[in-house]
């Protein structure tokens, strides 16, 4: 063999080694999404992501999905409805991903799933409410304990009613999210005939709160129920706390979004107590399953470096069992399919860190696991004590509860 | 549901929800009614304040309105520094520079949420103090102390302005550059130092008015699209330039909103300012106490 033929050998094998290793080198699975990393909820959708990222990184850790890496293509929404149809057009039709996740919460979901219904997509969500309540999308999978649309609404509003209450003030985001809240509460309390004796929409843009909150009270009522946004969230309690709200309110809280957040806690202190609110995640002895205790030791230490809420209990686990869910279908149809993906999905019970989740025909889960607790003997300025037990007691729902309400508002406040 | 008790009560939190619009809206007065800069970013600075207040609070436990006037010195400064750039990009190249100052001032109320974000993240921040969280009683009436406390020193801010700008050579010099920029200059005087002073006193009162921020309520980066309109209107109906209207206009406004909260229900409240505006332009086009 002379040397020209070696060299020519030498270059035809190296040739095909690339050959072969390009071929086995399979593009990563691109899942698209956009989450809000500016504006009012960024907060959550932060802490959301980085749920997500965690699984992307175990996943990949344990060789990816069909032997493929996993790539997460993300966008800032800005918290904003008008941004997300663009993005996630863009996510289809430019970065052509293979799997959709929404976006943290209903106000920039709901106007993607038209698109998303059109375009054939199976779409994991993220924390919305009733977004496919009209739109009808049948691989739609929400990746929230919220139940049936009036599951927030019964769990509080129950225990108002047992604790004797028997009228009720609905005060309300004058947005999607809280709006449809509010709706599922008139429903609810005309079911429980509880009497709605103040019932108003306040404008997103509101500075302060004492007004609202005196005119509440001037209505009397039994049961507060108040569905409100980050923002407002903190300055409705303090308004409660400086005007009052009435001594015979047995229960004021529900579905105050922000209250679960870690800096929000620690800001807002022993204004907390007594609050009943709803939750998804605490740290309480029935909440805990099969990788949730390492799931958080991940995430408290990745939350520091990442400036997230340094707790993550609302949103983070469950970024992570939305990854959990599409790991399971797609190790289980080993397909991408996005029809064979929602049929496993739909039919299947999931076993996650939030425990096991299973999707009835709406794409909402089947039995709600939306928590309703009460804070008890918070102190001011102190982020770790949110770590412990007994600091949100679960009082709703039964399979899950770990203490009973304390009423009325005004002597729970003192506990 | 109408009882004079409701009534009195909204009137009272109106106008301590008032006073709180004025102490906010007052460096505004300055820099856009006397010496018309479109300061855009103005609500933004006010939030960067909040944030200064916060960090000097959570870091060293300094009363938030202590650390307000701490950080009065730092925001003349950088006042002077945002104006003269301004003056040497936009003002003087032209009589349309006031319309090309609008997306610089945006830009710079970009560039300071960003920088907020970057450097606190995005999560609510607000402050401790003794008054906060508490409240007077006076019979069923309830005060809360945070409000008192955002009426004093907007009432004191008021005083103290507008006696600088009567009684004092500086003072008068700002309203003549506002009245006769020209007329100025023939006076062997430098209208642009004049303004930028100007623009750093304006901008130093929202060291204060920062801390008044974050007193009354959690601060966001984004807080500042919240108060772009509602400081802009108070202004505007104020009557340009007025410090005394500010305040006024403020009380105006914060008590319609309060009885529009209390009585009529919180959705139409945004509509007030704007209502109130358009009736107030359509009798006086000056604004209430404009020149």
């Amino acid at each position: 063999m002379n040397r020209r033929r070696v060299i020519g050998w030498a270059v035809a094998g190296i040739a095909l080694g690339l050959m072969s290793v390009a071929s086995a080198e399979e593009p990563p699975i691109k899942i698209g999404m956009s989450m809000p990393q500016t504006g009012g909820l960024a907060g959550g959708g932060k802490a959301s992501l980085l749920g997500i990222e965690i699984w992307r990184d175990d996943i990949n850790a344990k060789g990816g999905l069909l032997g493929r890496k996993v790539e997460l293509v993300v966008y800032d929404d800005k918290s904003s409805a008008s941004e997300t149809p663009a993005l996630y057009a863009k996510l289809l039709d430019v970065d052509k991903v293979d799997l959709l996740f929404a976006p943290y919460a209903t106000v920039p979901t709901a106007p993607i799933m038209p698109l998303v219904k059109q375009r054939g997509m199976l779409l994991m969500g993220n924390f919305s409410f009733q977004v496919n309540s009209k739109v009808h999308h049948d691989m739609w999978f929400n990746n929230a304990p919220w139940g049936p649309a009036d599951s927030w609404a019964t769990g509080f509003l129950t225990l108002g009613q047992k604790a004797g209450g028997k009228t009720v003030a609905i005060l309300s985001a004058d947005q999607e999210f809280a709006q449809n809240i509010a709706t599922t509460a008139r429903d609810v309390a005309k079911k429980l005939n509880l009497q709605v004796v103040f019932d108003q929409a306040y404008p997103p843009s509101t500075a302060e709160f004492s007004s609202i909150i005196r005119a509440v009270n001037a209505a009397k009522p039994d049961i507060v129920f108040v569905a409100s946004y980050p923002p407002d969230s903190a300055g409705i309690l303090r308004a409660v706390n400086e005007i009052g709200v009435g001594d015979n309110v047995k229960i004021l809280g529900g579905a105050m979004v922000g209250l679960q957040f870690g800096a929000v806690m620690e800001n807002m202190g022993s204004l907390l107590n007594g609050v009943v609110n709803f939750n998804t995640w605490l740290p309480e002895p029935s909440m805990y399953f099969d990788g949730t205790k390492a799931f958080f030791e991940k995430y408290s230490k990745r939350a520091v470096q990442a400036k997230v809420d340094p707790l993550g209990y609302y949103l983070a686990p469950y970024g992570y069992a939305m990854g959990q869910m599409i790991e399971e279908a797609v190790n289980a149809t080993k397909s991408l399919d996005q029809k064979t993906l929602a049929k496993y999905l739909r039919e299947n019970t999931h076993k996650t860190i939030v425990g096991p989740i299973t999707f009835a025909e709406d794409g909402e889960w089947k039995e709600s696991a939306t928590l309703e607790a009460q804070f008890r003997g918070v102190k001011d300025k102190n982020m770790d004590q949110f770590r412990s037990a007994g600091k949100q007691v679960i009082l709703f729902p039964d399979r899950l509860k770990t203490g009973d309400l304390i009423t009325p508002f005004e002597d729970a406040r003192n506990k | 549901m109408f009882s004079i008790d409701l009534l009195r009560d909204a009137v009272v939190l109106g106008v301590l929800l008032g006073c709180f619009y004025a102490a906010v809206s007052i460096g505004l007065s300055i820099s856009f009614g006397l010496l018309d800069v479109p300061h855009v970013a103005h609500p933004a600075f006010l939030v960067l304040a909040s944030y200064g207040v916060y960090l000097l609070n959570d870091s060293y436990d300094i009363d938030p309105l202590l650390a307000g006037l701490l950080l009065t010195p730092l925001f003349f400064l950088l006042g002077l520094v945002t104006y003269r750039l301004y003056h040497e990009t936009f003002e003087k190249r032209g009589s349309d520079a006031a319309v090309r100052g609008i997306a610089f001032f945006f830009g710079v109320a970009f560039i300071i949420e960003v920088l907020i974000i970057l450097q606190f993240g995005v999560d609510q921040r607000s402050v401790t103090a003794s008054y906060i969280g508490k409240a007077w009683r006076f019979g069923d009436l309830r005060i809360p102390i945070r409000q008192l406390v955002a009426f004093a020193v907007a009432i004191g801010l008021t005083v103290l302005l507008a006696a600088y700008l009567s009684k004092t050579f500086m003072g008068r010099a700002i309203r003549a550059v506002a009245q006769d920029e020209e007329g100025l200059r023939l006076m062997g005087a430098n209208p642009v130092r004049i303004k930028q002073v100007a623009f750093g006193i304006a901008t130093a009162v929202l060291g204060i008015a920062g801390a008044l921020l974050i007193i009354v309520a959690p601060v966001e980066p984004t807080l500042d699209r919240v108060y772009i309109g509602r400081t802009f209107c108070v202004v505007v109906m104020a009557g340009l330039g007025s410090i005394s209207g500010t305040l006024i206009a403020s009380i105006i406004l914060g008590v319609a909103e309060s009885i529009v909260l209390t009585m009529f229900g919180a959705s139409w409240a945004p509509a007030i300012s704007f209502a109130l505006l358009l009736g107030v332009l359509a009798v006086r086009p000056q604004g209430l106490l404009g020149r």
